[in-house]
């Protein structure tokens, strides 16, 4: 985890992308919760999402 | 220096690697996992680039990724922030896949390398390349052009959806991106939806079944799905797609606008799919060549190079060739993402290491594309009496000659020679050949051999130096990626039989001396075979035009549907025993059908999931 955030950070630096780091903790925030609701991480192939 | 390129977690996975950046050997998972567009970590894929090398992974400079997972993640936030609350479904299923396992790729990544037998350090050698770089590096570096204009399409990678780049010597610039949503790749998967095929591996089959019909709706995506600008660029209307934030890749618009819902997969095809395919495939080629003639205006280069999934549209390559501004055009063989490996490792060489460069000026350094695995003599010979084959072994002269032969007499020849391919076309490694004079061999082979669909077309190998005889067609084609006519003087007159037959039934009438090739369009893929880069095969084709006058084969990937290509004598032997396959030759080894052991046949029809 403390090598993914290093990685968050610089990847943010480089795109400059600061304004997404709210909208990122929040979207992750709700996206866990649905992890914890749902309980697998299968999801059927659609070919944007990956 | 040896560099390992990896493509994994979206769709072919493969691995591939350089040599002072040269190909060495590439080859895509799904061959050795029998699993057809395995998108997992290419663990087997990677194993074989070690071991044809005779090294392991601790003896790799660096290992590049080919692509930004964090790039494609922030493509996803921001598309649903864009389209809130719309999105909510196709968000829902998405980040749980993300936060549980691809935000982690680097992390994954590490783990599986570290895994490997004398690994050694990894994480510092690991490099990340972008999607259409890997692409753009995978149509420049391996080319025979010392300059080129480089135009990669497909889908979608982290944003971009289309990239020109201009490289010299050594240097790729990217000059110009067409970003997500607007894809013409995507456009084109979704009339392979909505004409009830599936996205990803159908787009073959659309463009196969083009010529059946009309361009009736060409005006009609035109004028609402898609503006074409006078440069080639697009614009997609997101209202008539729901690929950007739905579960579908077209939206109750578009079912409305062409005035019914999407096909069911396996449901009849009718000429209102025929003519679906002729129109997306006629937008899909203006877009090309407006664009490709806009790029050879704006630089002034005279060498293209072509790669992404779009650069796999052969038809669309061969207008390029034939009336495009460029002088030379060269396309990846692997053009979809398993090159993204191969581009991903050369992009890590050139670009990041800055390494020096140099162009034969006439060969490009693909190898002919024949970078998988090869099994010699004595190993072939093993493994077949380890599957219960029964065989005679031949030198080579009496092998061509006796393989000439049984292609004349009609037979389907399952032909595995030399080194696998890496790309997704069959080039005379992993091949089903046949006799294209033979006007029955196209059915016999889509329906008896290869389980599909009757109006796929099949394509023609055929002597580098006779090409020109047989099709409008100069120069070389070495990687089946360029559709040509037919030349007049070798087609036959249909007369009136033709003109009240539509769709499928113009298959019945044989439009040329080689009917197993020509489509009903009169074109053929084209596979020119060079004694430089397979030997073999040109021995073959020379001894069948001894024996027959006609310089060609049919040649077919060696596979039923569904089934990736084989990859070794095992998997060679047990499709040639699963299929109304009448000749196996593997190596120096001739295999007969009714000389085998009938208990070995499977049901091999249904074992694999249809495509």
């Amino acid at each position: 985890m403390k090598s993914f955030i290093k990685e968050i950070i610089a990847y943010m630096n480089a795109r400059k992308k600061w304004w997404l780091m709210p909208i990122l903790v929040v979207l992750i925030a709700f996206g866990a919760l649905l992890v914890l609701a749902q309980g697998s991480a299968i999801a059927p192939f659609i070919y944007t999402i990956f | 220096m040896l560099i390992l390129g990896i493509s994994a977690f979206y769709h072919d996975s493969a691995a591939a690697l350089i040599e002072d950046g040269i190909p060495i050997a590439a080859a895509q998972e799904e061959r050795f996992t029998r699993k057809k567009h395995d998108a997992g970590f290419p663990t087997l894929a990677v194993e074989y680039c070690l071991k044809e090398r005779g090294i392991t992974l601790k003896d790799i400079d660096h290992i590049v990724f080919f692509e930004k997972p964090f790039l494609k993640f922030e493509r996803l936030l921001e598309t649903y922030l864009a389209s809130v609350p719309k999105g909510f479904n196709s968000f829902r299923m998405a980040m749980p896949v993300w936060i549980k396992d691809k935000l982690f790729q680097k992390d994954k990544l590490i783990k599986l390398l570290e895994e490997f037998e004398d690994a050694g350090e990894v994480e510092n050698k690991l490099l990340f390349a972008e999607h259409h770089q890997s692409h753009a590096a995978s149509a420049f570096f391996p080319s025979p052009f010392e300059e080129a204009v480089i135009l990669t399409m497909d889908g979608v990678g982290e944003w971009a959806t289309a990239s020109v780049a201009i490289g010299k010597g050594n240097e790729l610039k990217t000059v110009r991106e067409i970003k997500f949503p607007h894809s013409l790749g995507l456009l084109y998967s979704a009339i392979t939806y909505y004409t009830g095929f599936r996205v990803n591996s159908g787009e073959y089959k659309v463009m196969g079944l083009a010529p059946y019909g009309e361009p009736k709706y060409a005006d009609m995506i035109k004028e609402h799905l898609i503006d074409i600008k006078e440069d080639g660029s697009f614009w997609l209307d997101q209202s008539y797609f729901n690929y950007a934030t739905g579960l579908t890749m077209t939206s109750k618009k578009f079912d409305d606008l062409f005035g019914a819902p999407p096909r069911t997969a396996e449901d009849k095809i009718t000429q209102r799919e025929m003519d679906l395919a002729a129109s997306v495939q006629a937008v899909t080629e203006e877009v090309m060549l407006k664009m490709t003639d806009n790029l050879a205006k704006t630089y002034g280069i005279k060498n293209l190079c072509l790669a992404g999934g779009v650069a796999l549209n052969c038809v669309a390559n061969g207008r390029i060739v034939r009336e495009g501004s460029f002088d030379n055009v060269w396309v990846q063989p692997a053009a979809g993402d398993a090159g993204g490996a191969l581009g991903a490792a050369l992009a890590g060489y050139y670009t990041e290491l800055g390494q020096l460069r140099t162009v034969s000026g006439t060969m490009d350094s693909m190898k002919g594309s024949y970078l998988g695995p090869e099994y010699k003599q004595p190993d072939i010979e093993s493994r077949l009496k380890e599957a219960g084959a029964v065989f005679e072994t031949l030198d080579d002269d009496a092998l061509m000659q006796e393989t000439a032969k049984c292609l004349e007499q009609g037979h389907a020849v399952g032909w595995f020679q030399g080194r696998m391919e890496f790309g997704p076309r069959a080039l005379g490694g992993r091949s089903i050949l046949g006799d294209p004079r033979n006007p029955k061999m196209q059915k016999t082979l889509n329906l008896k051999i290869k389980y599909r669909e009757s109006f796929r077309p099949f394509a023609p190998s055929i002597l580098s130096d006779q090409v020109s005889n047989y099709f409008d067609h100069k120069g070389t084609s070495p990687y089946m990626l360029i559709v040509a006519p037919v030349a007049e003087q070798h087609r036959l007159d249909t007369g009136d039989q033709d003109k009240d037959l539509f769709g499928i039934d113009k298959l019945n009438i044989p439009r040329s001396e080689i009917p197993a090739i020509t489509h009903v369009d009169y074109s053929a893929r084209i596979q020119t075979v060079h004694e430089e880069t397979n030997p073999r095969y040109h021995a073959l084709i020379s001894a069948f035009n001894e024996q027959t006058g006609c310089p060609i084969v049919v040649n077919t990937s060696f596979n039923v549907r569904g089934e990736p290509i084989v990859c070794t004598p095992e998997d060679a032997f047990r499709c040639f025993m699963g299929t109304e396959m009448d000749t196996l030759v593997v190596g120096n080894c001739l295999m007969r059908k009714p000389a085998q052991d009938q208990s070995l046949s499977e049901d091999y029809k249904d074992k694999f999931d249809l495509d």
